[in-house]
């Protein structure tokens, strides 16, 4: 048999005499812990830094929210300000994303864009955190009968076919920024809700919980305490992943007709608006609206992943 | 005749952290027919070890780094994952420690218990449904006809732990590998595999590996003994002489944490501190840390196999002569 | 079984009641009249049939149990726009189109995105993964009428290789079915690699590897069936995301089907359309919800005898 790398090469021989003696008791514990033991979030965060789309995705949202709020004043122009003898510019020096069918700068109206669509998006996901958070803890931490009844609601408004409900709304409300969030917000808290209260469900009979409970905690404290602290991470990936499905149904509701009102400018309203143009070869009208929408879809999907990987300690590898 | 030898095997997994030698030169026998049992606290290599056997570590991120496993002369870390296919449920059947998740929720299990038979065996429908009920029989398990066509849902965890030795054993295997096989079972269900186990292997005469942490399981079926610690053996031999003769602190440790009930005034000793961490082993003999007859030579050197008699081997600096006269000049001293 | 599904039916009615309520409050609370605008002139002969059919002239309560009976009995009324048409005319000439489109786009999503999220799975961490991943987040963050704008730009402007608009042929069929299928495609694809790595971890996987089956076996056998129960829970809400896609998609490549009269109708508040739309969808996608529902008792053994809870993941 070949020789093994791993053999102990000791000869009991060479060991010297003088080891042979009751070690000193200078305090060597058994229980030193030779490596740095990590917090979960300081851990999480170091796992995200080493997934490079993530990281990229982050990189863009920063930069893209950076010109949501200083891009419209790089140009000299407005968003609503019309210019028709100045239609259909291709890009250029005065106007970097060329104009589109009535002569607007593209450009400026692409960071307005970006500016209701990153709002929408962000109000999106906060309400639904708070309303799903608060009727999700409820249901979970109360459990039993009101559970029950919480959860078949949920059940209910699960089975309304989400879109129809905000299009529905939309009509009635009439279109307008306030609208599209309040619309997105009636139907979007449910899937929070059913995270939130399988979290706290799967944690609330947990040991932490019950030494807690033990140790005479008032239910504020422990949910406050020892529930948030441990529900994050599912949380704060669902939201990171409302945000894209809310800037969607914006620029879909845009596209449809029941989205932000000319002159502003979103996103689906340019692209709506640009529909008719490409088929003419202004493919600048729909170019850069539609690789924002994308790309930022795209940065937030690739962050939610990167969150949901960094965060979920059973995936750690 | 030993049908398994296992030589010096090494297994590592590398991991977020670094990488982790979760088994460092092991070497085991195993009798045709016997039971050997593999002793030891969870996570110090056990199960990584039978799993080595059956070439059934996910790989990656583990790999056998080195060491042999003879199988009938036949080394099993050469062979293609083809081969071991053969090998794996015809020649070595393994079960595991959670009936409750080892059986596919979506078949019924008399699929279950007969694709294995499918596999190896050129069987027709019809024998390997006779087969499948006389191996239902055999574990005990009443009612078979209706019992095949049901869904492991339908079974108790004591139930299905035995259709799933049902199907370990239906090809005849020569070597059953049991991991953990009572852990997840209640005490008395516990006994009942057990028993089940005794009587399988006197009626089949398959060599069996049990790998547990029950030192009382041990204690009923087992023909011999290797106690692990930190993914090395330390101590080996028949179960006579690891109950009655064991010369490892370790596993004398381990003995008197285990209540007994034919010694009236022992006391439960739990032994202090906990297993050292295999990203870094420690450079000398692994349980030197928690060992109360540390001497300085056991932190500095691993300790040399030691044979006390025909295989009652044990590693450790106190068989050494310098280390048992140190204990003999100790013990005059008090 | 039996317990199951009466509850399922139970929670769809439920469902279908409070969407036609929404749909009446929307009728009753439009500011003025909905079917009474100056601006569109909508001449007297519709204006008749509207308050007719919807009993203007009656209170409220009165006028919501008519709605109620009208909708059971499959009336939805006449639309405003197109006078001469109702509101079934316009269902029973679009709703085939839209259909056809919504089916064989899901039929082809299913298919690839599980196949696709197969080889990810078996190739964990390899070039296939993380290609195959990549192209599966672009199409899920690329909105389906982006999609289909692109498409058109590429297969129909600079090449000229593929028709539009319209719905005639296979080939007038190929792009707008590509703009559909590809964002549930990539939905599917990542549940099924994520659910497929899960089962994979198994011990019955495990325990079917120790038997000695070929990976292939395993995959089919026992992988497989565990690995796609996830999908067919979702496939109700992929069907919402497909029938909302019919909207935008048959409007841009000019789809004669149900989503675009819809949208024309949105533009127009052409309400008894909106409402008729809104209910009928409505309907179809519960019933869809029931059958997926239903599909998934029959995959999975446990549900037979086990109270079925309604919260699984």
């Amino acid at each position: 048999m070949k020789q093994s790398k791993y053999q102990s090469t000791y000869d009991p021989k060479h060991v010297p005499d003088r080891w042979f003696a009751w070690q000193k008791q200078d305090g060597q514990s058994a229980e030193t812990v030779s490596r740095p033991s990590l917090s979960y979030w300081k851990d999480a965060w170091r796992r995200l830094l080493k997934n490079k789309l993530a990281m990229a995705g982050l990189m863009f949202l920063i930069l893209l929210c950076v010109l949501a709020i200083i891009g419209p004043m790089l140009t000299p122009y407005s968003v609503k300000e019309t210019s028709l003898p100045n239609q259909f510019q291709p890009p250029s020096y005065e106007h970097w994303f060329g104009t589109d069918n009535l002569g607007r700068d593209v450009f400026t109206r692409t960071w307005y864009g970006a500016r209701i669509s990153l709002f929408v998006g962000i109000m999106a996901a906060l309400i639904d955190f708070f309303i799903g958070v608060i009727y999700g803890g409820i249901a979970g931490y109360k459990g039993g009968r009101t559970d029950n009844i919480m959860m078949r609601i949920i059940e209910v408004l699960y089975g309304l076919p989400y879109l129809l409900v905000v299009i529905l709304l939309l009509v009635v409300l009439g279109p307008s920024l306030l609208t599209i969030i309040i619309a997105l917000s009636v139907t979007g808290w449910v899937g929070m809700a059913r995270i939130v209260r399988g979290q706290v469900l799967q944690l609330k009979n947990n040991e932490f919980v019950l030494a807690s409970r033990s140790f005479g905690a008032k239910t504020p404290r422990i949910i406050r305490k020892n529930l948030l602290p441990n529900t994050m991470g599912p949380i704060i990936v669902q939201m990171t992943l409302t945000v894209p499905s809310a800037i969607f149904a914006e620029a879909f509701l845009s596209f449809i007709g029941l989205g932000i009102q000319a002159p502003y400018a979103s996103w689906g309203v340019m692209a709506n608006d640009a529909l008719g143009a490409i088929l003419s070869g202004y493919w600048w009208t729909l170019f850069f609206p539609a690789f924002f929408i994308s790309f930022t879809m795209f940065a937030f999907n690739v962050l939610g992943d990167g969150l949901q990987d960094a965060l979920d300690p059973k995936l750690r590898k | 005749m030993n049908i398994l030898e296992v030589n010096h095997l090494h297994v590592s997994f590398s991991t977020y952290g670094g990488t982790v030698e979760a088994v460092r030169g092991i070497n085991l026998q195993l009798e045709k027919g016997e039971t050997l049992a593999i002793v030891g606290e969870s996570g110090c290599g056990k199960s990584v070890t039978a799993n080595a056997i059956m070439r059934l570590i996910p790989q990656p991120p583990g790999r056998i780094t080195d060491g042999s496993i003879l199988f009938k002369g036949q080394n099993l870390v050469d062979q293609s994952e083809r081969t071991m296919r053969h090998i794996r449920g015809r020649d070595i059947s393994m079960i595991f420690q959670d009936p409750m998740t080892a059986l596919n929720p979506t078949l019924t299990i008399g699929t279950q218990l007969m694709e294995g038979l499918k596999q190896h065996k050129a069987v027709s429908k019809e024998e390997a449904r006779q087969k499948a009920l006389d191996m239902l029989r055999l574990v005990g398990i009443p009612n078979p006809k209706e019992r095949l066509t049901q869904y492991p849902h339908q079974f108790s965890g004591g139930m299905r732990q035995r259709v799933v030795i049902a199907m370990a054993l239906i090809c005849e295997p020569e070597i059953l590998i049991a991991d953990e096989p009572t852990t997840a079972l209640d005490v008395t269900i516990q006994a009942q595999i057990i028993e089940l186990f005794e009587r399988i292997q006197r009626e089949t005469g398959v060599a069996i590996i049990l790998i547990t942490h029950d030192l009382g399981v041990v204690a009923k079926v087992a023909d011999r003994i290797a106690v692990m610690y930190a993914g090395q053996i330390i101590e080996k031999g028949t179960k006579r002489d690891i109950f009655y003769h064991a010369e490892h602190p370790y596993t004398l440790g381990l003995l008197k944490s285990v209540p007994r009930l034919d010694i009236k005034e022992a006391r439960l000793t739990p032994i202090d501190g906990t297993p050292p961490d295999l990203f870094s082993p420690p450079k000398g003999c692994s349980f030197a840390p928690r060992c109360p007859y540390a001497m300085e030579v056991c932190h500095e050197v691993p300790p040399i196999q030691t044979e006390l008699e025909q295989n009652h081997h044990v590693y450790c600096w106190l068989q050494d002569k310098r280390g048992k006269a140190l204990m003999a000049q100790t013990a005059t001293k008090k | 079984m039996l317990k199951y599904i009466l509850k399922r039916l139970t929670i769809m009615g439920v469902t279908l009641w409070i969407i036609i309520t929404l749909t009446f409050v929307l009728m009753v609370s439009v500011p003025g009249s909905p079917f009474n605008d100056q601006d569109r002139n909508t001449n007297d002969i519709v204006q008749e049939n509207l308050e007719r059919h919807y009993n203007l002239d009656k209170p409220y309560i009165i006028q919501y149990f008519l709605y109620l009976k009208s909708i059971i009995t499959f009336d939805f009324g006449p639309s405003i726009k197109q006078s001469n048409h109702t509101v079934n005319d316009l269902l029973s000439r679009g709703f085939p189109i839209s259909f056809e489109l919504g089916m064989v786009s899901i039929v082809i999503a299913v298919i690839s995105g599980v196949i696709l999220g197969i080889f990810a799975a078996l190739k964990h961490n390899g070039i296939i993964d993380y290609a195959a991943m990549t192209i599966a987040v672009l199409g899920i963050s690329i909105p389906n009428f982006v999609l289909a704008t692109l498409l058109i730009q590429k297969f129909a402007v600079d090449s000229n290789m593929l028709p539009t608009a319209r719905w005639e042929s296979v080939a007038h069929m190929i792009l707008p079915i590509i703009a559909l299928a590809t964002g549930p495609m990539a939905i599917i694809a990542r549940l099924t690699r994520s659910t497929m790595l899960e089962v994979l971890t198994q011990d019955y996987i495990k325990m079917a590897r120790a038997k000695g089956l070929s990976p292939w076996k395993i995959i089919v056998k026992h992988a497989l069936k565990n690995a796609l129960m996830p999908v067919v829970t979702i496939m109700g809400t992929l069907l919402a995301g497909i029938l909302t896609g019919t909207f935008v998609i048959e409007k841009i490549f000019a789809i004669p089907g149900m989503g675009r009269y819809f949208i024309e109708s949105i533009n127009h508040r052409d309400y008894p359309v909106i409402m008729g739309t809104t209910v009928f969808y409505s309907a179809f996608l519960i019933c869809m919800l029931f059958l997926v529902d239903i599909a998934y008792g029959l995959l999975d053994p446990r549900i037979k005898i086990h109270k079925h809870d309604g919260d699984r993941p």
